[in-house]
């Protein structure tokens, strides 16, 4: 395995496009040292992005949104002052992942591009209308998070291409997020389902919302049909439970060792009614329960 | 044994709660477990294992291994004796297949190199052709007439003719008639019960450091439970003489009976004869999931009789245990424990033990009682639900005590069963009021305890103090207790004793720390050999004297005339003694050889609180007590930790944690990620209360402490489950899967 | 294969070593430098028997390469005590049977100390989520929390 501790963006992307063979990067190494541990993947090359200027930067953007360098760990993330006020579920759903140990090296660009569909920190990002920039030989394109991965452990990124910023839009008024997850446990398990939300109101009326499911097929999916469901309403129980409905309808899911068909889909829409109230508190300017 | 001797009241020290002696090496990084020594020269090995539930090895090719730069040596099943029979046999079958691999994990060649990396990939080039066979992992499917056979003539003379090869053994015990008793019961009920597999879960793997030489003479550093018995069975495996392998305990991170057996200590001494050079061999942690003893698991029939005044009038099981490929799954202490809590004029019970396509077994705290009080609490707990009883009012009833004919055969001695269940009913526990959506469970559990093997000597140094050496490697930090009783009979302050855990060159057999032996035997031989050498120096200050010796008695760390007719002497002080002992007579030292056999039975009756979310079907432990005989404890604080160490890995099995197989019989969760043992947020703070009913058969009153303690949770929560959303769950563990799906039976009607 | 030369600060003394670029921290930290107190219960950041502190933050030292310590600044169990002077967490840990077998404990209180240091006042179900990653098979954790509050409370009247 060849190691690279590139100091530029355009230097990471010369190694990768030059590189033989399977080429990871290295943010928070928390998968990427997994699978070389388990002998599942152990990369040719190895290109260590923490040396890269800004990748641990946490910045507004001129628009009021945020950029959030590819290197930033989800503890980063929480213990930034203003952040989490703009998007508390992200935060929580990145801050999610693994132990306290892990947490302070995870990242969100390593969660999306390891393509899990269980990934916490996804239908959070979602959810938000979260975008990336790629950027590989060929230059560089603004990318919806829903678009990059393909397919458990698959990405639409090609060859040489890397994301090199994450960019949060403006959180706007009367907004709010949540991300819900279901594990066996309180903590240290992969999700079973996960669920983000991230809706606005007009008053007590929901106006716009975005409802993402993890761990229910095999990428993230962004369920419109539950958007739908709660567009226009005060997040009443017709409101919810036709949102339950759904999320549950959207579900493809398998049985694994971690979960069945029929209790992925089930509790789908049980989170979903969850996050959405989390959510519309949120919005509302209720205090989180 | 001088048990005329029993002191069961008045210690100075025994009760009190010290610093353990090697604290401070264990909060420092200092302490030295398993992986953490090296030896000049040393190579790192790595096992190659079967990715296939059943196959056959048809051709080991290692030449491409053997050619990388930094390969010294690989062995296979060739490198290990030849005509070993009955365990001896099962064990080396185990550590490396020979014609078979029989479960996903089974070892079949090692490699050592110059470095841990080298040895990794050495390992993926060593070819291995299978021819793929049937399989089955499961118990009840393994016992059916068409399942694959494991191996023919593994089965024993106990088992009745016409079951299926797969059924090694058989059990059958119990007393009175059954169906009379069923036939006086208000009402029976027969059920169903299914466990699955647990891992013990200690957190430390396997891990060796060997040397054997050409002159067949060998030294061993592992974590083990019992370094004698990796000593007979590693010089049985490669074929050398017992003496001439001296094996040495490190400090052991976690057994709970999973390091009782021998896995990877073999291995790493073939590959260190074949490159003479040190070998450390380091389980990776799938590992330890694939290839070392999990519990077995279980299918099993209950059914149980009771009158609607509570009287249990008649009981009967039949448990079905897998072990893994070979025999041992231990039916027959789960058909023995089942119903021992109880006093019944009518009970029998029946065990089989199957052989599956799935890792050898290896005990589990308590091994095999856990799964039947499971099954048999939770049916006396829908007993007492249906005929409206109050469960420990039920229980005690019906509970064993002194004189009572134990369901397994013997008649009780004293025993604390009563006490505790008294205890628990006292408990503020069991009267607080309850929050909406949960319920409160109770439940008994019963173990054995053991005496075995064992072997102590007590060294006097000049100053007085004293080394003591037990072969009894210390898991949960038996030497304080060790150093509290030789402190107690030698009359000096417990800092001046220090415990040594003896490597097998330097004390006589000892038995492994298993079957919570470990503070009733090793410390009865403590407090015999430390009266052994207060005999001695008693003589010493006798000589001194001129007078007899049995006119000097040992008070208070000092010699003293017995009485105002021996002499008036001043009381002569240990130190005194020891400092003259080379001019004396020579060194003195207690010892004490011999298998103590008095190792009271133990009780325990647990309190827990569950909430269940009936949305999700998830279930969180919100307040846990455990009430338990200790016998007499020792040092207090370690006692209550054993009782909460095994009521979490009782909470653990009872919602969590499980063996998933696939189809292909491959472990499905083989990472701490997917086996999903206890964290510290699932858990609250865990109650105890100790109990002292004195066990007859310790100088103290010691009963061993380690195992009851994970009997009892299954059921409790299980029960607990049950009152809170009114669903009874017969198969672990209750993941919130299977709860959801029960609620929704009951919501279907 | 070649090896990546390494300087880093451990334990506050500076040392190079050289190592392979698949070598864990951990495998340096133990096989290289002879410091094992850290524990390789899974090598997968699933048990947090390893943890050490990077720049004063708490991971996995399973999780993180050996390559990438240079430049930084490592912290581990055997930089705990000040000679002989036990930190209060380790002292604690002793008094209250907070361990039972000790694989664990070396982990686990390099964890509480970052914890400590970053929330001096923190509450049972803080300790308990913080503590989430480091796998305690012996005790129940309930000695480990009541060490740790214990300990907190003690460091708060002092300072």
């Amino acid at each position: 395995m060849q190691y690279h501790t590139p100091t530029s963006f355009d230097d990471a992307i010369a190694i990768a496009a030059q590189a033989d063979g399977v080429t990871r990067f290295l943010a928070g190494g928390t998968d990427v040292l997994v699978q070389m541990r388990a002998d599942i993947l152990t990369p040719d090359t190895l290109i260590n992005v923490k040396g890269i200027d800004g990748v641990k930067d946490i910045t507004r953007t001129p628009e009021g949104g945020w950029q959030i360098g590819i290197a930033v760990s989800g503890a980063e993330m929480t213990e930034h002052p203003e952040l989490g006020r703009d998007w508390p579920g992200v935060v929580e759903a990145t801050d999610l992942i693994g132990s306290t140990q892990v947490q302070g090296r995870c990242t969100m660009v390593g969660n999306l591009c390891n393509a899990s569909p269980a990934a916490d920190a996804v239908p959070a990002m979602v959810a938000a209308g979260i975008t990336v920039t790629v950027s590989g030989p060929d230059g560089t394109r603004e990318v919806a998070v829903e678009d990059i991965p393909t397919g458990p452990g698959k990405t639409s990124l090609a060859s040489g291409e890397m994301i090199t910023r994450i960019t949060l839009p403006p959180r706007g008024e009367n907004g709010g997020d949540a991300y819900l997850r279901f594990i066996p446990r309180t903590e240290m398990d992969i999700a079973v389902v996960g669920c983000g939300i991230n809706l606005r109101v007009d008053g007590d009326t929901i106006t716009e919302a975005r409802v993402a499911l993890g761990a229910v097929a095999p990428t993230v999916r962004l369920v419109a049909e539950a958007a739908e469901a709660i567009i226009g309403t005060t997040l009443d129980d017709a409101a919810l439970a036709a949102l339950a409905e759904a999320a549950s309808a959207a579900c493809s899911p398998i049985d694994d060792k971690r979960g069945t068909i029929k209790f992925r889909t089930h509790v789908a829409g049980v989170l979903a009614q969850r996050a959405a109230r989390i959510a519309y508190a949120r919005a509302t300017g209720q205090k989180d329960s | 044994m001088a048990l005329d001797d029993r002191k069961t009241s008045g210690f100075t020290q025994v009760g009190t709660r010290p610093n353990r002696p090697d604290g401070l090496d264990k909060v420092t990084g200092r302490a030295r477990f398993g992986a953490d020594v090296t030896a000049p020269g040393m190579l790192f090995a790595t096992i190659v294992r079967s990715p296939h539930a059943h196959a056959r090895i048809k051709k080991i090719d290692s030449s491409k291994a053997e050619a990388l730069a930094g390969v010294k040596g690989v062995v296979t099943r060739a490198d290990f004796a030849t005509g070993l029979t009955g365990e001896n046999w099962n064990i080396l079958e185990n550590v490396m297949a020979g014609d078979t691999a029989l479960y996903d994990g089974h070892a079949v060649a090692a490699v050592a190199a110059t470095s841990a990396l080298i040895a990794r990939d050495a390992a993926k080039l060593i070819e291995v052709e299978y021819e793929i066979l049937p399989h089955v992992t499961d118990v009840d499917a393994a016992m059916a007439d068409n399942a694959p056979v494991i191996r023919e003539g593994a089965a024993d003379k106990s088992v009745p003719e016409g079951m299926h090869p797969n059924v090694v053994r058989y059990h059958e015990s119990g007393h009175g008639d059954v169906d009379a008793g069923f036939a006086e019961a208000d009402l029976v009920i027969e059920d169903h019960f299914r466990t699955e597999a647990t891992h013990q879960g200690y957190i430390e793997p396997h891990a060796c450091l060997a040397t054997l030489g050409g002159d067949g003479k060998g030294e061993l550093w592992c974590c083990t439970q019992g370094h004698w018995n990796v000593q007979k069975i590693c010089a049985a495996l490669l074929g050398i003489e017992t003496a001439n392998l001296r094996v040495t305990a490190s400090e052991i991170g976690g057994g709970f009976g999973g390091k009782t057996a021998v896995f990877i200590e073999p291995v790493a001494l073939a590959l260190a004869r074949k490159t003479n050079k040190p070998v450390k061999l380091v389980m990776p942690r799938p590992d330890v999931f694939k290839a070392t003893g999990p519990t077995a698991s279980t299918s099993m029939d209950i059914k149980i009789g009771m009158k609607k005044d509570g009287t249990i009038t008649a009981a009967q099981g039949v448990f079905r245990l897998q072990g893994g490929a070979f025999p041992g799954a231990p039916m027959e202490f789960t058909a023995m424990c089942a119903f021992a809590p109880y006093a019944l004029k009518h009970v029998h019970q029946v065990g089989y033990d199957v052989i599956t396509n799935r890792p050898k077994q290896a005990a589990y705290r308590a091994p095999g009682s856990p799964m039947a009080a499971f099954a048999v609490e939770s049916v006396i707990d829908e007993l007492c639900r249906k005929l409206e009883l109050d469960p420990i009012e039920t229980r005690l009833k019906n509970a064993s005590k002194k004189g009572t004919k134990a369901s397994f055969g013997p008649m009780f001695d004293q025993i604390g069963l009563v006490e505790t269940l008294e205890a628990a009913k006292a408990h503020p526990h069991y009267s607080a009021p309850l929050k909406p959506g949960q319920g409160r469970g109770i439940s008994c559990g019963f173990w054995f305890n053991h005496g075995g093997e064992t072997a102590v000597t007590l060294a006097l140094s000049e100053d007085g103090t004293a080394q003591l050496a037990v072969g009894t490697p210390d898991i949960g930090g038996s030497r304080a207790s060790m150093a509290l009783m030789a402190a107690e009979e030698l009359g000096i302050p417990y800092e001046n004793i220090r415990v040594t855990i003896a490597d097998t060159a330097t004390l006589g057999y000892n038995e492994v720390s298993h079957g919570s032996r470990v503070t009733y035997a090793s410390g009865l031989a403590t407090i015999e050999a430390a009266r052994d050498a207060v005999g001695k120096l008693c003589a010493r200050a006798a000589a001194k004297w001129g007078i007899p010796e049995d006119a000097v008695k040992w008070e208070n760390g000092c010699a003293v005339p017995s009485g105002p007719n021996a002499g008036d002497f001043d009381p002569m002080p240990i130190a005194e003694i020891t400092k003259r002992m080379g001019a004396t007579g020579g060194p003195i030292v207690g010892h004490f050889e011999a298998t103590p056999e008095g190792a009271g039975v133990s009780f325990a009756t647990h309190i827990v609180d569950a909430e269940v979310d009936p949305e999700t079907g998830k279930t969180s432990v919100v307040r846990y007590t455990v009430v338990q005989d200790a016998g007499k404890a020792i040092h207090p604080t370690y006692v209550e930790g054993q009782y909460q160490g095994g009521a979490a890995q009782g909470i653990g099995w009872a919602l969590n944690e499980e063996y998933i197989y696939g189809d292909d019989g491959r472990l499905q969760n083989a990472v701490f990620l997917d086996y999903r043992i206890p964290v510290a947020s699932d858990l609250p703070m865990i109650d105890t209360v100790i109990v002292e009913v004195p066990n007859p058969g310790h100088p103290y009153g010691v009963r061993g402490v380690g195992e009851t303690s994970i009997c009892p949770p299954l059921a409790a929560i299980a029960n607990a489950v049950s009152a809170a959303a009114g669903v009874r769950l017969r198969e672990l563990p209750m993941s919130p899967p299977r709860i959801l799906a029960a609620l929704e039976r009951q919501r279907d009607g | 294969m070649s090896k990546i030369h390494v300087t880093t600060t451990i334990n506050g003394d500076e040392v190079e070593y050289l190592c392979d670029p698949r070598e864990t921290m951990l495998d340096v930290l133990r096989d290289r430098l002879g410091l094992t107190g850290a524990k390789e219960g899974c090598g997968t950041g699933d048990c947090g028997a390893c943890s050490v502190t990077l720049d004063g933050r708490l991971v996995c030292s399973c999780l993180m390469l050996g390559a990438e310590a240079d430049g930084h600044e490592i912290t581990t169990i055997e930089g705990m005590a000040t000679g002989e002077e036990l930190h209060p967490l380790q002292q604690k840990f002793i008094e209250y049977a907070a361990l039972q077998c000790g694989i664990c404990t070396p982990g686990i209180l390099v964890a509480t100390k970052a914890l400590l240091e970053k929330n001096p006042d923190p509450t049972e179900t803080e300790v308990r989520y913080w503590l989430a990653g480091n796998l305690c098979r012996c005790t129940g954790y309930d000695k480990i929390i009541r060490a740790v509050m214990d300990t907190a409370a003690d460091m708060r009247e002092a300072s």
